[in-house]
């Protein structure tokens, strides 16, 4: 047996080769599939999953007021803007801005970063957005910085009035979440 | 393992024997750890080594019983902490055992780390054991990186945020590994369990690797401060007792460092910030890593794109994988390599300059400094190290570790080598001079 098999080597595929390369081949999908549960477990699951939207009712917010809500665990800013503040952002050439897209998921994924595609559509004076810098997380700081946006305070990143990144390590604007106006007083994040 | 030609070690007890002989355990420490020859001129640079290996089981021992009262959830693990502080007979103590212990433990590994450089002990032939060290460093950052953030302060919270969030400067897959590490959408209960579970299991991997470190160091030998390799048994003594008790004095030394630290001024490398519970809407005005991770902070801020910033942070510890390779000289120990002594003490002073510029704002002049030293860091490995193996002259090296022992003491004594144990007890070292 062993002396005919070591004759055999050297030629044709045995059944034997053929077993031995089916079975390794089964093993290894086998320890991939399983392996796949073992790393998807990581994933946000079902409970952070469920896109459970918020009910802000704005009513009392006055121009130039801003407040802060919790949306999947990140706060979200959403601001009342003054007219200048919306004359600032609106004056700023779209080529001038480190990051030229509006990130805002409402309208559309390639639009420019303009005002108005930053803001609300049609309120403009509404600004709401993800209160993350999207540099390395933080959360900025409302009304401060050179541009009279938002100011990061971990490295340094500047946003102007439209929550749009003008200087600093930060690459995109901060984004935008989806969100309605269900009624003039009431905005529905999520 | 059976049959190690070299000793010929013959239990006395019977019952060792007997067991000997079927594990061969005590021949195996016998062989590592009592009769194991090691250079006779190692300096108390080598002791840090045995600190290491007492440092990793005080931070087990210490950590395990923490974890009996801690718990990783976001609504308690705070108050957890300050439960252990105290209502936890010792907790306090326990705690700050562990707090400082990690201070200290990084501040060994730095110090091993620097020996290594300086009389480099990362040239063939340990270069694996060189390699395994790094992987070491790298697990103990994340160990300790974990561990900061089990007790949920803002700096915990924040330094979590800021450090998981490096790995969306990957391009196309970034945001998707972020959440993936979350498990979430943001920094969480989820991530806090996991990094508990996690932060358990590091030290034990270390552990493993510990093990496999010490391996290739008996395999290959120690280097020593002469960088000149053992050529004969005059050249060693054996490591009972000359290295043990060399080992076990450092040790009481470094204890008593860490005994002040732990007693007197527990909160001395901690950040305040840290005593107030994680809240997501709030940064802290100045997010600082632990002093220990700085210098590389420094590096990741100093550069002014995300991805390019990540990438250097992450260069700086994986460059030190090649290291072996870079380095063309052939003389060992800086010694006798009087232009890379001087690029090594540059060296340190740009870690130590990177590791303030760390803790300092990132704006103006100090993100200028910070750049110049990062440059350095680099310089060092990628152009320096290459390049001064091929310009330098180097001193004349001694043919031998016992040649350069005894002309230091010649200088200086007429009993020659007096001090020095000699393990084979040979009649007086030959006297070339
Ligand atoms: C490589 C070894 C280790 C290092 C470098 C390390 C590092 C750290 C650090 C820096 C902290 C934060 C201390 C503070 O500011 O309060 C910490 C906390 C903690 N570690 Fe470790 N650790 C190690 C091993 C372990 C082990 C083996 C366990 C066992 C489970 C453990 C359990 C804990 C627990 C429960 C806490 C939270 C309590 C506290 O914050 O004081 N650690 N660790
Ligand atoms: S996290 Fe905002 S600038 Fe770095």
């Amino acid at each position: 047996m062993a002396t005919t098999e070591h004759t055999e080597e050297h030629q044709e595929p045995t059944r034997r080769d053929f077993l031995y390369i089916a079975t390794g081949a089964v093993g290894a999908v086998g320890v991939a599939g399983l392996a796949w549960p073992f790393i998807d477990q990581m994933n946000p699951d079902a409970s952070a999953q469920a896109m459970a939207s918020v009910e802000v009712d704005v009513s009392s917010m006055n121009v130039g007021d801003s407040i802060t809500i919790m949306w999947r665990g990140k706060p979200v800013f959403i601001r009342r803007r003054t007219d200048a503040e919306v004359e600032a952002a609106k004056e700023t050439p779209v080529a001038d801005l480190p990051d030229p897209l509006a990130r805002n998921p409402n309208i559309g994924s390639d639009e420019p970063a303009t005002d108005a595609n930053r803001a609300a559509v049609d309120r403009e004076p509404w600004l709401v957005m993800i209160g993350i810098c999207t540099h390395l997380g933080c959360v900025p700081l409302g009304q401060q910085g050179a541009f009279g946006g938002w100011f990061c305070p971990c490295h340094g990143s500047t946003y102007d009035t439209a929550g749009r990144i003008r200087s600093g390590p930060a690459p995109a604007n901060l984004d935008i979440p989806p969100y309605t106006f269900a009624s003039d007083t009431t905005i529905v994040v999520g | 393992m059976a049959g190690h030609g070299t000793s010929n070690y013959q239990p006395k007890n019977k019952v060792v024997r007997w067991v000997d002989s079927r594990l061969p355990i005590f021949s195996l420490m016998n062989e590592q750890a009592i009769v194991f020859p090691t250079p006779k001129n190692l300096n108390y640079l080598w002791t840090f080594g045995a600190i290491l290996s007492f440092m990793l089981a005080t931070m087990m021992i210490s950590g395990i019983v923490l974890a009996m009262h801690y718990a990783a959830n976001t609504e308690l693990a705070f108050d957890r902490v300050e439960h252990i502080m105290r209502d936890v007979n010792f907790g306090w103590l326990i705690r700050y055992i562990h707090a400082v212990g990690a201070s200290m433990f990084f501040f060994a590994v730095y110090m091993h780390i620097a020996r290594g450089l300086y009389y480099g002990s990362y040239k063939a032939p340990r270069e694996i054991l060189w390699m395994l060290g790094v992987v070491i460093l790298i697990l103990m950052m994340a160990t300790g990186f974990m561990g900061y953030v089990l007790p949920w302060g803002q700096m915990s919270f924040w330094g979590a945020t800021v450090i998981t969030n490096l790995f969306s400067a990957i391009p196309l897959v970034g945001p998707s590994i972020v959440e993936w590490l979350w498990g979430g959408f943001a920094v969480d209960n989820a991530t806090l369990n996991r990094f508990f579970s996690l932060h358990y299991l590091l030290p034990f991997v270390i552990a493993g690797v510990v093990v496999l470190h010490i391996w290739a160091l008996h395999e290959v030998g120690n280097n020593n401060p002469t960088g000149v390799s053992v050529k004969s048994s005059k050249d060693t003594v054996p490591f009972h007792p000359y290295l043990t008790m060399k080992d076990f004095f450092a040790l009481v030394c470094f204890m008593v460092l860490y005994a002040y630290f732990v007693f007197y001024i527990p909160n001395y490398l901690g950040h305040p910030d840290n005593y107030i519970e994680a809240d997501p809407l709030v940064t802290p005005a100045h997010i600082v890593p632990e002093w220990y991770l700085l210098p590389f902070y420094a590096m990741l801020r100093a550069i002014p794109s995300k991805l390019g910033g990540v990438v250097v942070m992450f260069s700086s510890l994986l460059i030190l994988f090649v290291v072996p390779w870079l380095d063309t000289s052939k003389v060992r120990s800086a010694k006798y390599r009087p232009m890379f002594k001087i690029a090594f003490w540059v060296f340190v002073i740009s870690c130590i300059a990177l590791g303030w510029l760390g803790s300092q704002p990132a704006e103006g002049v100090y993100v200028m400094l910070a750049r110049f030293f990062t440059f350095y860091y680099f310089a060092f490995f990628l152009i320096l190290m290459p390049l001064l193996g091929i310009i330098e002259t180097p001193k004349p090296v001694p043919n031998s570790i016992a040649e350069s022992v005894l002309a230091r003491h010649h200088g200086s004594t007429a009993t020659v080598g007096s001090g020095e144990g000699r393990p084979d007890a040979a009649p007086a070292a030959p006297k070339k001079d």
